[in-house]
């Protein structure tokens, strides 16, 4: 056996080793942990031509019985021993925590509260479907058609496969396709480059189950690839940041899920308490290293914005890197230091701007980029904004940062634009019937609840089974 | 697989003399052309007295810049023993601007002839019709293609393919448009391709992929690709060799241009993990693989280095040519009795992305 894991191609189950390879490296020290084999388009193109079979492998379960079998996939997959790669190494538990870890920058336990996420999903399935589909009988899924809450249902695949153009940076995105084995679709996944552990596992975990290995394509690919993937698939996912997911912002067939700029607003009623929630917007900041597209990235208030700053910045601004098996950590480290780089470029940059300051730089006592352990990290930011015209106000970055800006309540909804998560901490009615009308919020949590709470059973992003699945009109005389 | 020393040494000897034979021709007021001999007159110094072999051309030209090529009248590269003999015009480039042109009259007739004899009839058999889907228009390539095809006694279709177009629709961001382009291409060699008994194909990877996902290419009776036009790395050919072609159509991978004429690869063999290794059509042209920071330098086998190439007939000569392009540098190969030339690709391929375009 070969001393490094070789990754291999996954052609709709079947593994193929490419001429082309890359090497996933230890974050710290380069250190090589595995090659990882990647294809061109045009291999794409032509094992998606043999997509009919890998639905009808699907096919030949229910849909309660892909439930079931993706529940003991989450089994395998944060317990199990699972296959790694193609020249017999095998990957505890333990083991995909370390070497995910290693890779990403993630400390263990960002890993492992990914992994339980992820576990979460896969076991609680049929409540997930539940939600998403408003309480389907799912046999009408396998059937075709049926009749349920006194009307006729029939619904239809809406794509032969599902894309997937999978980020780097958390894990835990892998949640989001999840719910398409058991809704019968084959994926075809793109892993980013330096996270190809994670979905790789979860395909482990569900043909150790017993889910025919055709319905997975795992692809590393270049860009024409990755372009190919979305083109083909008729229902595709795609991360990235705002260039990358504005080409296809206009394009139904594919969800995007870029720059969440997820926010906190405190209402006119509650602002006099702001001291109570200081934790759970601390959290919201800073939770998952501020990975996450639903992490906060701005806190607007009515008032007080300076002492909020100054007052989160003292809790987060001293947060330092720690040991990645430190259970207490709170940063996550850099795979790619020149992202790190280009982030602390962009902060300074803003901050040129008049009319904002780091609240946390008195606190942190040193340079926002730090080295630690051979490792680069990017320490905790708030930036106190005196207007949310300012350019540092609305910005999203890869690392625990948010602004703290004053606008008044009945501004704040014309401002705020676009926001993938919003808390709101309000019980005034008529900001809440406000809130609860405005199209520009995909998630809303009406109090003091995080940015960072997820419940999978309700859309996120878009609802993964009205993506794949749709209702259509029948009637039939025999 | 090996080669004799005492061939690589023949080969030399050939190559020395054929130098002595060409610098005596371009050089020579009674058969040079009227650039090369006013060259001398700046130069100050006589190549016909000088340059006695290869080695010699090497260290006394500098390398030739393909600029005259596009600023100087074609008339200027009539050799006077051709003089009133109508010549052919090829060009290259011209994505933007003037493009470069070189004149010809015989030398492609001479390489494609020459590369007859390294394809097998199973896979071009004689007579069968053949079809280029490329670039045609001013190139030099429609011609060499359809002669080659000709002189094994077969007729040629034509498709073509503007690749100025391309670079530029690329260049735009005009993907789309780019896409619907190379459909339009494909289409028009699909129905060829269905409605005449077409048995070998000329065509550039990219619309050998597109074609091969319109329509089952050895179905339709072809038997032999030969490819050529753009990068070809060691996974790329074998994805052609195996998925496109499905290891039965007879693949013939080359590299060459306008300036050049015709490098055929040696056939692949296992140990060559689909690395396509090139050999120059030597005396005619010597590519030779150097230090991209000290021209005069060889780099050593194996090792990735900037082509150059020195182009040597009596209707063309074209001194240390710095190529756009990188490769790696092989040693001899039956039935190649000299250097070739491996993975080529555009110079600077690593740092940064080049626009090939479907050409």
């Amino acid at each position: 056996m070969p001393e490094l894991p070789h990754i291999p191609v996954l052609r709709l189950g079947r593994p193929y080793e490419s001429l082309d390879q890359s090497e996933v490296k230890n974050h710290r020290n380069g250190e090589v942990l595995a090659k990882v084999s990647s294809v061109n388009a045009g291999i794409i193109r032509k094992d998606f031509r043999k997509i009919d079979s890998a639905r009808a492998a699907l096919n030949k379960h229910s849909v309660a019985e892909l439930i079931e079998l993706s529940a003991k996939a989450g089994e395998h997959f944060l317990n199990g021993t699972l296959p790694l790669g193609d020249k017999g190494h095998t990957q505890s538990a333990a083991q995909y925590i370390e070497t995910l870890s290693l890779t990403s920058g993630l400390p263990h336990v960002m890993v492992k509260r990914n992994m339980t996420k992820i576990h979460f999903a896969l076991t609680h399935l049929k409540n997930v479907l539940n939600g998403l589909s408003r309480g389907l009988d799912l046999s009408i899924i396998d059937q075709g058609m049926g009749e349920q809450f006194g009307t006729k249902l029939a619904f239809f695949p809406t794509s032969k496969a599902l894309g997937l153009v999978m980020p780097s940076n958390s894990p835990a995105v892998n949640s989001l396709w999840l719910p398409a084995i058991a809704l019968k679709t084959p994926v075809i996944i793109k892993p980013g480059r330096e996270e190809p552990w994670t979905p790789y596992r979860l395909i482990q975990a569900f043909i150790a189950a017993g889910v025919p290995a055709e319905a997975f394509g795992f692809y590393p690919t270049d860009h024409e690839g990755a372009g190919e993937i979305l083109r083909t698939s008729g229902r595709a996912l795609i991360f990235g940041d705002k260039n990358t997911t504005a080409q296809y912002a206009n394009n139904p067939a594919v969800q995007v899920h870029g720059p969440g700029w997820s926010k906190i607003l405190i209402g006119n009623d509650c602002i006099e308490h702001w001291r109570d929630y200081l934790d759970v917007i601390a959290g919201a900041i800073s939770d998952n290293g501020g990975r996450s597209c639903i992490n906060a990235s701005a806190v607007v208030v009515p008032k007080y914005a300076a002492e909020i700053a100054d007052a989160l910045a003292l809790k987060l601004g001293p947060v330092e890197p720690t040991a990645p098996d430190d259970e207490t950590a709170k940063l996550s480290g850099f795979a790619n230091p020149k992202m790190a780089e280009f982030i602390e470029g962009s902060i300074e940059e803003g901050l040129k701007t008049p009319g904002a300051v780091d609240a946390t730089a008195k606190y942190r006592k040193g340079p926002r980029k730090v080295e630690f352990e051979g490792g680069t990290y990017l320490r905790p930011t708030i930036v106190h904004c005196e207007s949310f015209e300012h350019p540092l106000a609305n910005k999203e970055f890869l690392c625990p940062y948010a602004s703290v800006v004053e606008v008044p309540q009945d501004q704040m909804l014309e401002k705020i634009g676009y926001s993938l998560a919003v808390t709101a901490i309000t019980k005034d009615e008529k900001f809440i019937t406000d809130l609860m009308a405005f199209p520009e919020i995909e998630r809303l949590n009406i109090g003091p609840v995080s940015t960072m709470a997820i419940s999978w059973d309700q859309p996120h992003e878009g609802n993964m089974f009205e993506f794949l699945w749709k209702r259509r009109s029948i009637e039939r005389a025999w | 697989m090996s080669v004799d020393p005492t061939a690589i040494q023949q080969a030399q000897d050939q190559l020395n003399a054929h130098v002595r034979e060409i610098i005596e021709w371009h050089f020579n007021p009674a058969t040079g052309c009227p650039f090369w001999l006013n060259w001398q007159k700046s130069a100050g110094w006589d190549p016909r007295a000088e340059v006695k072999n290869f080695a010699d051309l090497i260290a006394r030209f500098p390398h030739f810049k393909d600029e005259s090529l596009r600023d100087e009248q074609p008339e200027v590269w009539v050799p006077a023993a051709f003089k009133g003999k109508p010549f052919n015009i090829f060009e290259t480039g011209g994505t933007t601007g003037m493009p470069k042109q070189r004149i010809g009259w015989n030398d492609y007739k001479v390489d494609y002839e020459e590369f007859s004899g390294k394809i097998s009839d199973d896979h071009f058999p004689r007579g069968g019709a053949w079809m280029m889907v490329g670039p045609t228009g001013p190139r030099r390539l429609r011609l060499a293609i359809e002669h080659l095809a000709n002189f094994r006694g077969s007729p040629c279709y034509f498709v073509d393919l503007d690749p100025r177009f391309v670079k530029k629709l690329i260049s735009n961001k005009q993907f789309d448009i780019a896409r619907q382009y190379m459909d339009h291409v494909v289409d028009q060699a699909v129905t060829l391709l269905k409605h005449r008994k077409i048995t070998g194909l000329f065509t550039t990877p990219k619309l050998l992929e597109a074609l091969a996902e319109k329509v089952d290419l050895y179905d339709a009776g072809v038997r032999g690709v030969f490819c050529g036009g753009t990068t070809m790395a060691p996974q790329y050919t074998r994805y052609i060799v195996e998925e496109v072609l499905e290891g039965r159509i007879g693949f013939y991978p080359t590299y060459g241009n306008t300036l050049m004429g015709l490098a055929a690869s040696v056939p692949l063999t296992e140990e060559d993990n689909f690395s396509i290794t090139y050999y120059s059509p030597q005396p005619r042209a010597v590519l030779r693989v150097v230090n991209p920071e000290k021209t005069d330098e060889l780099v050593s086998y194996d090792e990735w280095g900037r082509v150059e190439l020195t182009t040597l007939t009596k209707e063309f000569f074209m001194p240390r040519f710095l190529e756009r392009d990188e490769a790696i540098r092989r040693k001899p190969r039956a039935p190649y009795a000299w250097d070739g030339v491996a993975e080529v690709r555009p110079f600077g391929a690593m740092q940064k992305t080049i626009v090939e375009g479907v050409y």
